[in-house]
């Protein structure tokens, strides 16, 4: 926003996530005109000659930490990583402090989200009460208050109770809610540091078996078909899981799933010198999990890429591997770990990579106004982003998020993020907020 | 060699068998009238323990007495570490006293990794977690050659464990002995089998240099040297297996199964032991069992471990 107010912007020569170039003309917060030489006069002019226009990216799954944990990030600064990444809509996550499985809880998330303007923030409720896994949170509620939460999830841990699950499942028909599940299978993982494999047996680290996620997984899959619901599973992060995720969807049941961009491209050899930025929860996995994973997302068994950002201060990783916290930031790299795992592969395009990060995690998350092709009449919620822009090593120590727990600092990924549009509204431009 | 012992898989087939020949040379010196030697003077050394094992550090704390460095304690019970100072922290604490060798003992694996990346000084691992005690295994390599007569008499050699075969029973899932004397084995050319129960094998064992049984019985007729494993009795809770008895039936080592090891073979445990689970009293205290001695071969293959790291002034009457 340029002296707080809605400008008029013309984009020029853009290449459209189908390949066409066009001219883009953002007024009054939609996108007013697409086509070749628009006319605007008093227009701002942005040349995006080279540049990919992509609709406004979605994430399904942020630890934006405030409530409770304002020292690892806040809503003002995580929304600011999450533009800076080409975002403009992250779902946070409900394990706050409070956790957010109360109507006000929700409603102050969403109301600082809106305060911060970087993107929109669609809270995520809790399924149950303090995400202990006894009690269902007040869904209902939730559901009808001003943040409006359609997905709901206990993330961080599992909704193991098969019973709970159930009717969790169950319940938020009423108002077409989805259910994303943490698939960790609890018992499996005691004290779980690591994927469970030849490395974990030679560190000596507890391992958290692909079996733990599988079975969840399977489970949930005859529960959501059971009772006839919607069930998104977040970050995946096995071979076994795609298959199972495939195999559901095959019979039409109404399965979604996430894949992170870490588990796209990491594997769990990282963790030999015990350095806990590679700790993550689910863990890094194999090179084989990830070229199942790579496969899931390009045919679209798995719908969407989700960061879990999960900022943490750096004293809850400067420390001994089991004693560190899980979690890794993503919104600032988020899609450049993609551009280098699915479309420097060949495995995605841009229309596939403005479907699996903006249009379908929308659609999975009920947001209305994001995930919407550039065209005439849609809200401008789009970014800019330069796929040829040089390699650079990523540096935490620039990153807008509070926490620097990036696995690919010094990695260098290709692509840049110039620009990015919510509602018409700049909030990042040359890869700066605006 | 390294500036650190980590892990005993760092070490090359020479360093190991350095440091084998360096002991033996130091344990000789141990038989002289006056034991110590000045060539760590005025080297610190700093004893870290964050778990306790009080045979672990008194034999560290000989080893560098011996070598004449300074010796300093630091026990995470009553310390700043119990009241909630972060490894970091006192890492660089250490750094700021001038420690130029870290002994570290703790319950988190690859606490002496991070270690590694906080100080100047030179870390040795004597324990961490569930991965690794490489001075254990040298000290194991070192009374395996002794006890076999792997070393002509009246001088040190070169001779490693090429074709030893050595057969390590139980918890290896949660051994850091197991997992360094597997490394150090097979960089010294013996061979290797694991018994346990299924359930304490690491699932990926397949992939490690060493055959795999759940037969002890069969194992034992081909074996020249018995490692017993310590068996934690919590292990139980965990449904590893169902009763220290059941346990004790398949995987003990009593006084029928050492009848069925050869003549020559021996047993050796790395302590503290569990008499009447993993072994019988009567095995213990057999002359097979070298368990005596190992704490006493600890004393100088951890002296060799730290002259060799700290590079002390030259051994008077080196043989090699």
């Amino acid at each position: 926003m340029v002296n707080g107010v809605v400008d008029t912007w013309l984009i020029r020569g853009a290449r459209l996530p189908d390949g066409q170039r066009s001219d883009l003309l953002l007024r009054d917060g939609v996108i007013a005109e697409t086509g070749a030489r628009i006319a605007a006069a008093g227009a701002q002019v942005l040349d995006a000659d080279g540049l990919v226009a992509l609709p406004g990216l979605v994430d399904l799954h942020t630890h934006l930490r405030e409530p409770g944990r304002e020292d690892a990030e806040t809503i003002e600064t995580g929304t600011q990583a999450a533009a800076l990444g080409g975002y403009t809509a992250v779902h946070a996550m409900a394990n706050t402090e409070p956790v957010a499985d109360t109507a006000g809880v929700v409603e102050q998330v969403w109301r600082l989200g809106r305060e911060a303007g970087h993107c929109d923030v669609q809270p995520v409720g809790a399924v149950t009460l303090g995400l202990a896994g006894v009690r269902l949170a007040e869904l209902g509620t939730m559901a009808d208050s001003a943040a409006r939460v359609r997905v709901f999830s206990d993330d961080g841990r599992c909704v193991s109770d098969p019973l709970l699950m159930r009717r969790a499942l169950e319940y938020v028909k009423a108002f077409d809610g989805v259910i994303a599940q943490h698939a960790q299978e609890p018992r499996l993982t005691e004290s779980a540091q690591m994927n469970e494999g030849e490395v974990s047996g030679r560190l000596g680290l507890a391992g958290w078996p692909a079996v733990a996620e599988e079975a969840i997984i399977a489970r949930d899959c005859l529960l959501a078909a059971h009772v006839g619901s919607a069930l998104h599973v977040c970050h995946v992060s096995t071979a076994g899981s795609v298959e199972i995720i495939r195999s559901a969807k095959s019979k039409g049941w109404r399965v979604t799933a996430e894949v992170t961009p870490h588990h796209l491209l990491l594997t769990d050899d990282l963790v030999q010198g015990y350095d806990p930025v590679y700790k993550v929860n689910p863990p890094l996995r194999t090179a084989a999990d990830v070229e199942a994973l790579r496969q899931g997302l390009a045919e679209g068994t798995i719908d969407c890429v989700a960061t879990d950002h999960a900022p943490h201060p750096a004293e809850a990783k400067d420390t001994e591997w089991v004693e560190a916290a899980f979690g890794m930031t993503g919104l600032e790299v988020a899609l450049r770990a993609v551009q280098e795992a699915m479309v420097e592969t060949g495995l995605l395009d841009w229309a596939g990579v403005a479907d699996r990060m903006s249009v379908r995690p929308a659609g999975i998350g009920r947001l209305s106004g994001h995930g919407n092709l550039p065209g005439p009449g849609v809200p401008a919620n789009l970014m800019l982003y330069d796929p040829a822009a040089p390699r650079e090593p990523v540096d935490p120590a620039v990153h807008a998020s509070k926490s620097r727990n990036t696995p690919f600092g010094g990695v260098a990924l290709p692509g840049r993020v110039v620009a990015t549009f919510l509602r018409g509204t700049l909030t990042v431009l040359d890869g700066k907020l605006a | 060699m390294n500036r650190h012992l980590i892990s005993a898989g760092d070490l090359s087939r020479d360093d190991a068998l350095l440091i084998l020949d360096t002991a033996e040379e130091l344990a000789r010196m141990a038989d002289r009238p006056i034991k110590k030697l000045p060539t760590l003077r005025g080297r610190t050394v700093v004893n870290l323990f964050f778990e306790d094992s009080t045979r672990t550090r008194i034999s560290f704390e000989a080893a560098a007495k011996r070598l004449s460095a300074d010796v300093i304690n630091f026990s995470a019970k009553g310390s700043s570490v119990a009241k909630g100072e972060s490894l970091k922290d006192t890492a660089l604490t250490l750094e700021a006293m001038g420690a130029d060798a870290v002994v570290i003992r703790h319950f988190a694996s690859g606490a002496p990794h991070r270690l590694a990346g906080w100080v100047k000084g030179s870390v040795v691992n004597a324990g961490d977690g569930t991965h690794e005690h490489p001075t254990q295994a040298l000290l194991d390599a070192f009374t395996i050659r002794r006890r076999l007569g792997l070393r002509p008499a009246g001088g040190t050699s070169r001779a490693a464990l090429d074709g030893v075969r050595v057969t390590i029973v139980g918890d290896v899932l949660h051994s850091r002995v197991a997992r360094s004397n597997i490394l150090l084995l097979n960089i010294l050319g013996a061979e290797t089998t694991l018994v346990a129960p299924p359930t304490l094998f690491p699932l990926a064992v397949d992939g490690w240099p060493c055959e795999v049984s759940y037969d002890l019985d069969a194992v034992l007729p081909k074996s020249d040297v018995i490692m017993m494993l310590r068996v934690q009795q919590e292990r139980m809770t965990a449904a590893y297996f169902p009763s220290v008895r059941e346990y004790s039936r398949r995987y003990g080592l009593d006084a029928t199964r050492m009848a069925l090891l050869p003549e020559h073979a021996i047993v050796m445990h790395p302590g503290p032991m569990n008499r009447g689970v993993e072994i019988a009293a009567e095995v213990a205290d057999s002359a097979r069992s070298t368990i005596v001695e190992q704490v006493a071969n600890g004393v100088s293959v951890r002296m060799a471990v730290l002259y060799l790291l700290l590079g002390g002034a030259e051994l008077p009457g080196k043989a090699w």
